[in-house]
C-alpha cells in the first residue's frame, strides 16, 4: 500500500532510488544533495537496500564510476548539485555517449564565482547540450515520482536522464509524499537490461578511437562513425518524448497522479497572458496567477517538465492563444539571455504568434522570490508591453540594476 | 636471467600461448609498452576486463571497428582508468551478488601510461587503492606524454629532452626529479606493489600472476621503453629496459604487504649510468656534470631503496 510521509525532497529522492532497486549508486558529497546520499547509505548500511555504494574521491570518479558498472549491467545512481556537476561535465558526455540508461539527480546550486551554495538552475542548465534528458520538478511528490519513471525511460531510451530540482526550496523542505509501494514500482520498472555489457565470453570493445567517416569491419561490414553515432543520440533523444509521455501515463494509472505531458498547465484554459517556468519558480508563479486573476487578469501558468528532449510541439501548442508571454528563469545565457527563454522562442519561430515576450531572470544564487513579486513584475510589465519598444525584454527581477 | 637466455627453450612451458591482445594493431616498431601489454594479458588470461586510460595504447588497439583484444576492454577517457576499473568491480559484484551473472572470478585491471597514472590520472587511482577495490593497476611508464608527442610529464626523468621542457642554450630539459609513483602506492598501504620491465618477460608475467591472485588492490609500474619519444634506435627496446635496470635507473623490487624485496635480476653491482644515457637522443645535449649529478641521485635513491629491502617488515 502506498503510504503519504511527510519528508524533505532529498529524502524522496533517495527512496525512489532505493524503491528503483539501484545495484551500484557512486557518489561525493556536496551542497545541497548531500542528504540523499547519506539516506542511501543507511539504506545500504541496515541492509534495507542491496547494493554497492563506492564512495569515490570526487564527482568526476562518481560518474565514471556509474558509467562503468552501468556498462557491466548494473543499474547505478548518483546525485550532485552546482561544482560537482560541473566537475563532472566531461563523463556527462560519455555517460550519454555510450548510451548508459544512468539516473542522477541535480539539486540545483548557484555557480561560483562568488560561491554560492544556495539555488538557481545555472548548473543543470549549462549542461544542456551533454545529451542528458532533463527533467524538472515542481515539488517533492514529483522527485520521487521523476525518479522512478527516469529509469523505465532511461532504460528504454538508452540514454541518461537529470533529474532537477531546486536545492533547498524542495530539496529541505518537508511536504507530504505518497510514496508508492515496492509491488507497484516493480511491476512499473522491469529490470535492467544492457544494450552491451563487458563479459569475459564475449569480449568486447567499449569507447575505442573512431575515425570521421564509415569503415568497414573485419566481416566487411560497414559500421557506423562518429557522425552516425551522434546522429543515433539526437534520434533517442527525439523519440524520448513519445516515451516520457507513455511513461508518464502508465505511472499515472497506477498511481493517479497526472504525468501524462511534457509540461503541466495551471489555469491556462481561457489565458491570455502565459507564465512558463521550471521547477519551483513555475510553481510560485501559480500563486502569482491567482493573484493576478483576482483582478480579472486571466494568466496562467505552463511548467516545462522536460527540458531535454524540448517539447517544441507542446509549448506551440499551449501558447498559442497567448496574447502575452512571461518566461521566469533561474539561469542565464551571458550575452544573451534566460536560456528557457531563447529555446521557447526557436520553438514558437514560424507558427505566426507574435505576442510580445519578457524573460525574467530572478531568484540566482538564492534571492527569494515571491509570488507578489512576480505579480507585480507581470503587472509592470503588461504596462510597459503597450509600448511597441519593449515587445521583447530581458528583466532582472528582484535585483538592484 | 639464465632462463632468459634459454628463452626458447623455456618459454613454451612458462608463458601461456595465447595471444589476448593480437597482432596488427598500430604501435611504433620497438614499443616497449605493447609487449609489455601483450605479455601482461597472457598472464592474466581470459578472466579479465581492462579498462584503458586514453593514450598509445588505447589509440593503437582499439580503433574502431577493428580491435587487438580478446579480452573485454572498456576506455572512459584519460584521467579516470582507476576509477573505470572501480564502476566495473562494484558492478561485477553487485550483479554477482544478485545472481545476475555467474559466480566466478574475473580480474579487473586499470592500465594508463606515466601521464594517465601519476598526473591526471592520479587523484582518481588514489581513490581507487585507498578504497580497495579488487583489482590490479598498471602503469605502463615510457617517461613524458607520447600519444600526443613527447611532452613531458611527472615521469619524465631529470635531464631528458621533451617537445615542451626542451633542451636548448638555457635549458637542460626536463628540470625536475622523476616521480616515484611505485613508492607512493605503496604509501597507500596496498598488499602488493611491484616494478617491471618487458625485458625481463618472465619477471613481469610471474608478477603480473602474483598481482592478479591478490584479493585487493593491487600495483605494478613497468617500465616502457619508447623508441620514437626517447630517440633511440628501435632495435634497442629490449637492451635499454634491461640497461635501465642494470644502472639502477629502474630498479626492479616487489613490496608485498610492506616488505620489500629486490627482484632476482638486479645485478650485485650497478653499472654506470652513462652507457645507459649514450644511445638515447633525448639526453644527447647532456654534459659530463649534469649526468654526474643525476648518477649522485640515482646512487642515493637506490640505497634508499637497499635500506628499505633490509630494515622494513611486513605489516602482516
Amino acid at each position: 500500500m502506498a503510504e503519504t510521509i511527510i519528508m524533505t525532497g532529498n529524502t524522496a529522492a533517495a527512496i525512489a532510488a532505493k524503491l528503483c532497486q539501484v545495484q551500484v549508486v557512486a557518489a561525493y558529497p556536496i551542497t545541497p544533495q548531500t542528504s540523499i546520499i547519506e539516506t542511501l547509505s543507511q539504506f545500504i548500511e541496515s541492509g534495507a537496500l542491496k547494493a554497492e555504494y563506492v564512495r569515490v574521491e570526487s564527482e568526476h570518479s562518481a560518474m565514471t564510476v556509474c558509467i562503468s558498472a552501468s556498462t557491466v549491467g548494473a543499474r547505478v545512481f548518483t546525485s550532485t548539485s552546482s561544482h560537482g556537476l560541473l566537475y563532472m561535465h566531461e563523463q556527462l558526455h560519455w555517460a550519454a555517449g555510450s548510451r548508459l540508461p544512468v539516473v542522477m539527480c541535480c539539486v540545483n546550486r548557484g555557480v561560483g564565482a562568488p560561491w554560492s551554495i544556495f539555488n538557481d538552475q545555472q548548473d543543470s542548465i549549462a549542461q544542456r547540450d551533454t545529451g542528458w534528458i532533463q527533467l524538472y520538478c515542481r515539488d517533492n511528490q514529483e522527485i520521487i515520482d521523476t525518479v522512478i519513471q527516469a529509469y523505465r525511460i532511461a532504460e528504454e531510451v538508452y540514454a541518461p536522464v537529470m533529474v532537477c530540482y531546486d536545492g533547498f526550496v524542495l530539496s529541505h523542505t518537508m511536504m507530504p509524499v505518497c510514496v508508492p509501494d515496492t509491488e507497484t514500482v516493480n511491476s512499473f520498472l522491469p529490470p535492467y537490461k544492457p544494450h552491451t555489457f563487458l563479459s569475459a565470453e564475449k569480449p568486447r570493445n567499449i569507447n575505442p578511437v573512431i575515425f570521421p567517416g564509415m569503415r568497414h569491419n573485419s566481416e566487411g561490414v560497414l559500421c557506423d562513425g562518429y557522425m552516425e553515432m551522434r546522429y543515433k543520440l539526437q534520434e533517442a533523444l527525439e523519440k524520448a518524448r513519445d516515451v516520457i509521455v507513455s511513461v508518464g501515463m502508465q505511472y499515472a494509472k497506477l498511481t493517479g497522479r497526472d504525468y501524462s505531458e511534457l509540461l503541466w498547465r495551471y489555469k491556462t484554459e481561457d489565458a491570455e497572458i502565459l507564465l512558463t517556468g521550471m521547477g519551483s519558480i513555475a510553481t510560485e508563479a501559480t500563486v502569482a496567477v491567482d493573484q493576478l486573476r483576482q483582478e480579472g487578469i486571466k494568466a496562467g501558468v505552463v511548467g516545462i517538465r522536460a527540458y531535454r528532449p524540448f517539447p517544441r510541439k507542446a509549448i506551440q501548442e499551449a501558447l498559442k492563444n497567448a496574447k502575452a508571454l512571461i518566461v521566469l528563469e533561474k539561469d542565464i545565457s551571458y550575452g544573451f539571455e534566460g536560456a528557457l527563454c531563447s529555446d521557447i522562442k526557436a520553438a514558437l519561430y514560424g507558427t505566426g504568434l507574435n505576442a510580445p515576450l519578457h524573460n525574467y531572470i530572478a531568484g540566482l544564487g538564492g534571492r527569494d522570490v515571491k509570488a507578489r513579486e512576480i505579480y507585480e513584475a507581470v503587472k509592470t510589465s503588461l504596462e510597459d508591453m503597450k509600448s511597441k519598444k519593449a515587445q521583447n525584454k530581458t528583466i532582472w527581477i528582484n535585483c538592484r540594476r | 636471467m639464465n632462463i632468459v637466455e634459454n628463452f626458447d627453450l623455456f618459454a613454451p612451458r612458462l608463458i601461456n600461448k595465447k595471444e589476448l591482445l593480437s597482432g596488427g594493431h598500430r604501435a611504433c616498431s620497438g614499443c616497449g609498452e605493447v609487449l609489455a601489454v601483450r605479455l601482461m594479458c597472457k598472464a592474466l588470461g581470459e578472466n579479465t576486463v581492462i579498462a584503458s586510460a586514453t593514450g598509445c595504447m588505447e589509440i593503437v588497439t582499439s580503433m574502431y571497428p577493428t580491435t587487438a583484444w580478446e579480452v573485454p576492454w572498456i576506455h572512459v577517457a584519460f584521467e579516470n582508468a582507476a576509477a573505470v576499473a572501480s564502476g566495473v568491480e562494484a558492478g561485477l559484484k553487485a550483479l554477482r551478488r544478485k545472481g545476475k551473472i555467474a559466480d566466478c572470478d574475473i580480474k579487473v585491471v586499470g592500465m594508463a601510461g606515466d601521464g594517465g597514472t601519476m598526473d591526471i590520472g592520479m587523484q582518481a587511482l588514489s581513490g581507487a587503492m585507498e578504497r580497495g577495490h579488487d583489482m590490479l593497476f598498471v602503469c605502463f611508464d615510457n617517461e613524458a606524454y607520447m600519444n600526443t608527442g613527447i611532452q613531458r610529464s611527472s615521469g619524465t626523468p631529470m635531464g631528458a629532452s621533451t617537445t615542451t621542457a626542451p633542451a636548448g642554450k638555457v635549458s637542460m630539459g626536463q628540470k625536475t626529479w622523476k616521480k616515484n609513483m611505485a613508492e607512493i602506492m605503496v604509501a597507500h598501504n596496498v598488499p602488493y606493489v611491484a616494478t617491471a620491465c618487458p625485458s625481463y618477460p618472465l619477471d613481469f608475467i610471474r608478477k603480473v600472476e602474483k598481482a592478479k591472485k591478490v584479493k585487493g588492490p593491487s600495483y605494478i609500474h613497468c617500465f616502457s621503453v619508447c623508441p620514437t619519444g626517447w630517440r633511440c634506435p628501435s632495435d634497442q627496446t629490449i637492451s635499454l629496459g634491461r640497461l635501465a635496470v642494470e644502472t639502477g635507473i629502474f630498479p626492479l623490487y616487489e613490496v608485498e604487504n610492506g616488505k620489500y624485496k629486490l627482484s632476482a635480476e638486479m645485478p650485485k653491482k650497478l653499472r654506470p649510468i652513462k652507457e645507459y644515457y649514450k644511445s638515447q637522443g633525448r639526453y644527447r645535449h647532456l654534459g659530463e656534470d649534469e649526468i654526474k649529478m643525476i648518477q649522485d641521485r640515482v646512487n642515493k635513491e637506490y640505497k634508499k631503496l637497499l635500506n628499505k629491502v633490509q630494515c622494513l617488515e611486513a605489516w602482516s
